[in-house]
């Protein structure tokens, strides 16, 4: 489809407001940091238009108007703005360089389809830039985070050294401080202990209840998914309401009848909780992993005499085990991200990882928190990546995508 | 019988850590056997007592009560039940603290009678709103923590209103709805051209942009929070930008946080994936055959989209409204972390009832009827959309 649209170039009196309009809203940015909005936009306008006249009608050759562009642009943005000016200056001068183009050559309308009407084409690209800025409000927090965690100083906020670009603006002080500290280091433990162990008892016994429900008479399957699901469905502050109660009498009767350690039933009621909570992210998974398995494979198993271990072990399981493992990743993480109930379930002693950034968000609010949160991003980033690699898996497994 | 076999293990466990938990909550919100089991003497004499009346309880009941405070006292039990009575009477736990160590001097046999000892002792023995209030409380199965949470009180003349200062649980239901609506709502507005973009990009365009929408909804809850929060304080990110590009003043920084508008903000962003992914999946069902016949049949831009492309995109929306809604109206921990006073939820008057001021009968109540509204939107998701077809990421 693309190929179809002849392109041609367009007349000025189109390209050069166009471009003064761009380079108003660039200017706006510059005249505000100086003082005067109004200015910088007027100005802003006139530069643009002024440079894009010169090299349409004079300089007639876009690989140098390019250049010079970028370049000059970003000496101007180095005089005056130092490191981040210039670096900010170059990207400027790299896109208006294209954008002058795109429009003189005509080059937006390459893609679209020839009989896109102007306005169809303006409305198509007014759409891009909307989309555009809510992509940048879904990922600006996280982006804001990352910079922030290396501040030389205690403030959540850009300092004038960071702004410039200044290595003394930037230390690994917090993250130091996340590996020396005590209170951190213990909750990290701490959730690398219980999230584990609840991912095993869900996933152990989802993916057995999901072979089951995957047969196909079950009598209730209704009710049974219904039940085996609500851990996802009742908001987690009820869940910690009701668990609150009921653990504290479970509690009771393990450290005061039957003698046991408190730290230890401290661990267990926490793991049971979060194994429940991790419950029904096994099932769905895996449960949709199952719906494209061949039955005929387990019965071709029992005719050549596999008991139903057997084929399990080496029919199934290998089967769907992409499914089980996203399962499985699903519930580390309701489990390693959870704060409500455990918060209302633990102790101190069992404090997780995102116990302590909440008590560090509510009370004494500390830097290290970014750094915490630096890494963590960085760990879904992981998770993100094998869960999608092991959903490709799957699926050419089951023979549902070429490969 | 195999299924449900391996069914059974899975489910065992579940209803033991799970349905049972949440059933004793139920249970928690009308229990209230502390009166008769602390006072079993003093709740029979008081049948008899006409509580509209304007006469004091007589001398058979005043006896009664020291009786079986001598008993509660010895067990320590006084100042839980004093601490009962108190969430229905102000004054009742500091009345029963401090007159414990002069009802345990006194002898039930022979120190007789008690009333007027009893009023010496503290003036509130012998105020009629006192014994009103044990006489209506007494009762095993009781509806006062469900009329405290719709900001009314049980009285010995039925169930009234709570005074004009005491109503905000009702302010706060309202509040909860409201705001999950408005932060519905928002989510259908930012979800929508996202997931119509990536509908209709080639497969290898919009699994690129898909990873813009996953990152945050696998990012970790305390991190986008806290990133919230660093962002939107006073002298946060969002301020300092605003300030440097000079449209807002120094001296005039945006309150962003720590109200409504930072609750609405954050939970926006937070919930926005989950409205995202349903949008999504529907639209790519879409044929964009539709849409080409419409407008080579003479439909404008417009028209097409109005009649043909919107209609078949609703179910997406309900989907996604629906999941996004019941999410936000039980959220707890971004409100409480940017909500400040004003912008927090039902959810956080729960957890201030379980951990501060442990009114867990009234905390069970407020739960139970979050849960209702939630099981009642949830029965409607079943409806429209099916459970079978939550699908994750």
């Amino acid at each position: 489809m693309a190929a179809l649209t002849p392109i041609s170039r367009k007349p000025l009196s189109l390209v050069l407001p166009t471009v003064a309009v761009a380079g108003a809203v660039a200017g706006m940015f510059v005249g505000a940091s100086n003082g005067s909005v109004v200015l910088g936009m007027l100005g802003g306008a006139i530069a643009m238009a002024a440079v894009a006249s010169v090299y349409i009608t004079i300089l007639k050759n876009e690989q140098y108007a390019r250049w010079i562009n970028i370049i000059g642009s970003g000496l101007l943005g180095f005089l005056f703005g130092g490191l981040l000016g210039g670096i900010l200056g170059l990207l400027a001068g790299w896109f208006f360089a294209f954008f002058i183009y795109w429009m003189y050559e005509g080059r937006y309308r390459r893609k679209l389809l020839p009989y896109m009407t102007a306005r169809q084409v303006f409305w198509h690209y007014a759409f891009r830039v909307i989309c555009g800025a809510i992509f940048t409000f879904l990922i600006t927090p996280i982006l804001v985070v990352l910079p922030l965690s290396f501040n030389a100083q205690d403030f959540f906020t850009f300092t004038p050294e960071m702004l410039r670009l200044d290595p003394e603006g930037y230390s690994l002080k917090h993250y130091r401080d996340f590996f020396s500290n005590n209170e951190w280091q213990r909750s990290f433990k701490n959730s690398l202990i219980i999230a584990p162990i609840a991912t095993v008892i869900s996933v152990s016994l989802g993916t057995l209840a999901a072979i089951g429900l995957s047969q196909s008479h079950v009598p209730g399957r209704r009710l049974i998914m219904g039940v085996l699901i609500s851990p996802m469905i009742v908001p987690l502050i009820i869940s910690a309401t009701g668990m609150f109660f009921f653990y504290s009498d479970i509690g009771r009767f393990l450290e005061g009848t039957l003698g046991m350690n408190k730290n230890f039933v401290g661990y267990v009621k926490v793991v049971l909780a979060h194994a429940v909570l991790g419950i029904p992210f096994v099932i769905i998974t895996v449960t949709a992993t199952l719906v494209g398995f061949d039955r005929s494979l387990t019965r071709a198993a029992a005719n050549m005499g596999a008991g139903p271990v057997k084929t399990f072990f080496s029919i199934q399981m290998p089967l769907i085990l992409p499914g089980v493992i996203s399962g499985g990743l699903f519930a580390f993480i309701t489990s390693f991200d959870e704060v409500v109930v455990i918060l209302f379930v633990g102790s101190a002693s069992q404090k997780t990882l995102p116990w302590q950034m909440f008590t560090g968000l509510r009370e004494q609010i500390s830097p290290t928190i970014l750094a915490v949160a630096t890494i963590l991003v960085v760990f879904s980033i992981a998770l993100l990546t094998t869960v999608e690699l092991l959903r490709r898996r799957s699926e050419r497994l089951r023979g549902l995508s070429p490969a | 019988m195999r299924a449900l076999m391996l069914i059974a293990p899975l489910l065992v466990f579940v209803l033991l850590s799970f349905v049972i938990p949440i059933a004793s909550m139920l249970f928690r919100s009308v229990e209230n056997g502390i009166v008769s089991e602390t006072l079993p003497l003093t709740v029979e004499a008081l049948d008899g007592w006409d509580a509209d009346g304007d006469q004091l309880p007589d001398e058979a009941i005043y006896e009664a009560f020291v009786r079986d405070m001598v008993v509660a006292i010895e067990a320590k039990k006084h100042t839980r039940l004093g601490s009962r009575l108190n969430y229905e009477e102000t004054g009742m736990s500091s009345m029963f603290r401090k007159s414990g160590r002069a009802l345990k001097k006194l002898n039930p046999d022979t120190d007789g009678p008690f009333k007027d000892q009893l009023i010496d002792i503290h003036d509130g023995f012998g105020e009629l709103q006192t014994w009103r209030v044990i006489k209506t409380h007494s009762v095993e199965v009781t509806n006062g923590y469900f009329l405290n949470a719709i900001d009314m009180q049980r009285t010995h003349e039925g169930a009234v209103s709570q005074p004009e200062d005491k109503q905000i649980l009702v302010k706060l239901f309202i509040r909860t709805m409201f705001m999950s609506l408005i932060i519905t709502g928002s989510c259908i507005l930012l979800a929508y051209p996202i997931s119509y973009l990536l509908a209709t990009l080639p497969m290898r365009v919009s699994n690129l942009l898909m990873i813009l929408v996953l990152l945050p909804f696998w990012t970790s809850l305390l991190v986008r929070t806290s990133a919230w929060k660093v962002m939107l304080q006073q002298q946060g990110v969002i301020n300092d930008t605003l300030v440097w590009l000079g449209l807002v003043s120094d001296s005039a920084r945006l309150i962003i946080i720590n109200n409504q508008i930072g609750t609405i903000i954050a939970m926006t962003h937070i919930l926005l994936p989950f409205m995202i992914l349903p949008m999504y999946s529907v639209m790519q069902t879409i044929p964009v055959t539709y849409t080409r016949a419409a407008k080579s049949m003479g439909a404008t831009n417009w028209t097409t989209f109005w009649r043909i492309y919107f209609p078949q995109s609703i179910p997406g929306i309900g989907a996604g409204s629906i999941l996004v809604f019941i999410l936000s109206i039980g959220y707890y921990i971004t409100p409480e972390i940017v909500g400040g006073t004003k912008g927090v939820f039902i959810s956080n008057r729960i957890a201030y009832h379980i951990s501060s001021s442990l009114n867990w009968g009234l905390a069970a109540a407020l739960g139970t009827i979050l849960l209702g509204v939630v099981l009642i939107l949830y029965w409607a998701y079943d409806k429209i959309v099916g459970i079978d077809n939550v699908k994750l990421g």
